[in-house]
C-alpha cells in the first residue's frame, strides 16, 4: 500500500500567470521516489515554468510540497557561456573544495582533458554533461533536467541516456526531465506528464505508444479531469 | 585604482555592460560642478551622484526590465549635459580629463584603501556575478540574490569611478573599467587568469599614463587611454597570432 512517503513530490492546483496572462493552470500530480517523470508538451505549454515554479524561480499558486529530505539539483536548456572565459574546471569549482575529475566521472568525462577547456568549445553533448555533473557536485536526490538533448548530435546522445540510467538505478535519483523525443519517453521514463497550460495526461510512460494518448499529448488539447471539454 | 578598476571592469565587459561602466562616469559630473560651487568636496558630491544614479538604473532595470543599456543612455547623458552646463568653465577642463598634480597625498591615501576595499568585496562576489551572467536561474536555485548583487556591484564600481576621476576625468575614467576587461579577454581562457590580467592591465595603463604624462607634460586622461589602447592592440595581435 502506497504511503506518504514513497512520495517525494505533490503538486496541488498550480497555477502561474506572469504578465497577465495564463501559462499554468490547475496542474495536479505525484511523483514518486527513484522514479523518471517525463514532461512533454507542444512549445509554450509551460514545461520550463512548472519546472521554475518547482524551484520556487517563478511566483505561483496552488501547493508544491517537496518531501522534506529533497535536496534537488538542476540541469537548465540554456545556458550563455559563449562569451565567458570560464573554464569547465572554473565552472565545477564554484562550489568550493570540489575534486573536478570525481565530479565528471558520473557522466564519463573524466580523464578526456575536459577540465582545462573552456566551456564554450564544448560540444552540445559534452556541455550538457558538465552540466549534470555540476548538478550532482552537491549529491541531489532530485534532478530536473530541462531537454537533454536539446543541441546535442545524435551521436552524443547515448552517454547522455546511460547516464541518466545511472542516475536513476544505481544512484537512486528521482529525475523530473522536460523533452521532445518520444524514444527518451519510452526508454527511460517511468511516468509521463503532459502539460499543454494545464495537465492533459498523467499516467505510465508506456502509454505513450497508444494513438490515443498520442492524440492527447501531441494533438488535441483536453485537459484531464474534463475529458469532453476541449479547452 | 588601476587594479582596482580593471578587476571590476573586467565583469562589466563580460556582463556586456561597457557602455554603462563608459557613461557612469559621465554622471560624476553634476555632482563635482556642485561640489565646486557649493564649496564641498567635489568627490563626495561626485560619488554621491553616481550612487544614485546607480540605484536609479538599478531599480529601472528591474521594473521595465529594458537593457542597463538603454536606461543609461537616458540617464546619464542628460547628466553629463547638466554638469557641462553647470560646471564653472575654470574647472571644466579638469573635471572633464583630471589633472594628477592636484590630487593631494591624503586622497591619494584615500585612493587606495578605497580601491582595495573595492577590490577585496568584489573578489568575494565575483563567481556569483559570472554565474548569474551564466544562468541567473542556476544562481538563484544555489540561494544567490542575483538582484542585491548586481546592486552592490554598480556601486563599487561607482566608488571606482568616483576615485579615478581626479585622475583622469569624467569623459576617460570609464576606458579604465572597460579597456583593460576587454584586453583580457583577448588572451584568456580561464577566468582567474582574465581576472588577474584585467587588473594588470589597468594597473599597466595607469602606471605608464601618469609618467608618460609627467616626462611629457601633457594631461593625464587621454595619456593613459593611449597606454591602454596600446596593451589592448597588443592582445589583439597576440590573439591573431594564436589563431
Amino acid at each position: 500500500m502506497e504511503s506518504i512517503d514513497d512520495y517525494v513530490l505533490q503538486v496541488s492546483n498550480l497555477s502561474v500567470k506572469l504578465q497577465n496572462q495564463t501559462i499554468l493552470e490547475n496542474v495536479n500530480f505525484k511523483l514518486k521516489k527513484g522514479t523518471v517523470l517525463a514532461v512533454v508538451g507542444p512549445n509554450g505549454a509551460g514545461k520550463t515554468i512548472l519546472f521554475k515554479a518547482l524551484l520556487g524561480l517563478v511566483p505561483y499558486t496552488g501547493k508544491i510540497v517537496w518531501t522534506p529530505k529533497a535536496r534537488i539539483g538542476y540541469v537548465p536548456q540554456d545556458i550563455a557561456v559563449d562569451d565567458i572565459p570560464i573554464s569547465v574546471k572554473d565552472f565545477l569549482s564554484f562550489e568550493n573544495h570540489v575534486d573536478v575529475e570525481a565530479s565528471l566521472t558520473p557522466v564519463k568525462l573524466e580523464n578526456k582533458n575536459v577540465a582545462t577547456k573552456t566551456l564554450g568549445i564544448l560540444s552540445g553533448g559534452q556541455l550538457r554533461r558538465v552540466l549534470i555533473a555540476w548538478a550532482l557536485a552537491d549529491k541531489p536526490n532530485v534532478l530536473l533536467f530541462d531537454e537533454p538533448t536539446t543541441g546535442v548530435d545524435h551521436d552524443s546522445e547515448e552517454p547522455i541516456f546511460i547516464t541518466l540510467n545511472e542516475l536513476k538505478q544505481k544512484h537512486m535519483i528521482t529525475v523530473l526531465l522536460i523533452t521532445h523525443d518520444v524514444h527518451i519517453v519510452r526508454e527511460y521514463s517511468d511516468y509521463l506528464l503532459a502539460l499543454n497550460k494545464c495537465v492533459t495526461f498523467f499516467g505510465e510512460s508506456k502509454e505513450i505508444m497508444n494513438p490515443e494518448v498520442q492524440k492527447i499529448v501531441y494533438g488535441e488539447t483536453v485537459c484531464a479531469g474534463t475529458p469532453d471539454e476541449n479547452r | 585604482m588601476g587594479v582596482s578598476a580593471g578587476y571590476l571592469g573586467s565583469l562589466m565587459v563580460l556582463e556586456k555592460m561597457a557602455l554603462v561602466g563608459d557613461a557612469l562616469s559621465h554622471v560624476a559630473l553634476p555632482g563635482l560642478a556642485l561640489g565646486i560651487l557649493f564649496n564641498f568636496n567635489p568627490f563626495i558630491g561626485a560619488f554621491a551622484f553616481l550612487f544614485a544614479s546607480a540605484v536609479i538604473v538599478w531599480h529601472l532595470g528591474r521594473v521595465t526590465k529594458l537593457p542597463f543599456e538603454t536606461i543609461v543612455g537616458a540617464v546619464f547623458t542628460f547628466a553629463l549635459a547638466i554638469g557641462v552646463l553647470i560646471i564653472p568653465e575654470a574647472e571644466l577642463l579638469e573635471a572633464l580629463f583630471g589633472d594628477i598634480t592636484n590630487v593631494t597625498i591624503l586622497e591619494t591615501a584615500a585612493a587606495v584603501a578605497i580601491s582595495v576595499a573595492a577590490a577585496l568585496l568584489t573578489k568575494i562576489i565575483y563567481k556569483k556575478l559570472v554565474l548569474s551572467m551564466i544562468s541567473e536561474d542556476l544562481a538563484i536555485s544555489k540561494g544567490i540574490n542575483v538582484s542585491r548583487i548586481n546592486l552592490l556591484y554598480l556601486l563599487l564600481v561607482s566608488i571606482i569611478v568616483a576615485v579615478g576621476i581626479k585622475i583622469v576625468g569624467t569623459l576617460l575614467v570609464g576606458f579604465l573599467v572597460v579597456v583593460p576587461g576587454a584586453a583580457a579577454k583577448n588572451v584568456s581562457s580561464d577566468l582567474s587568469k582574465y581576472a588577474l590580467l584585467s587588473a594588470s592591465f589597468g594597473a599597466a595603463s595607469a602606471c605608464a599614463g601618469i609618467l608618460l604624462s609627467s616626462y611629457l607634460n601633457l594631461a593625464t586622461g587621454p595619456m593613459v587611454v593611449l597606454s591602454g589602447i596600446v596593451v589592448f592592440v597588443a592582445t589583439v595581435l597576440a590573439k591573431s597570432r594564436a589563431r
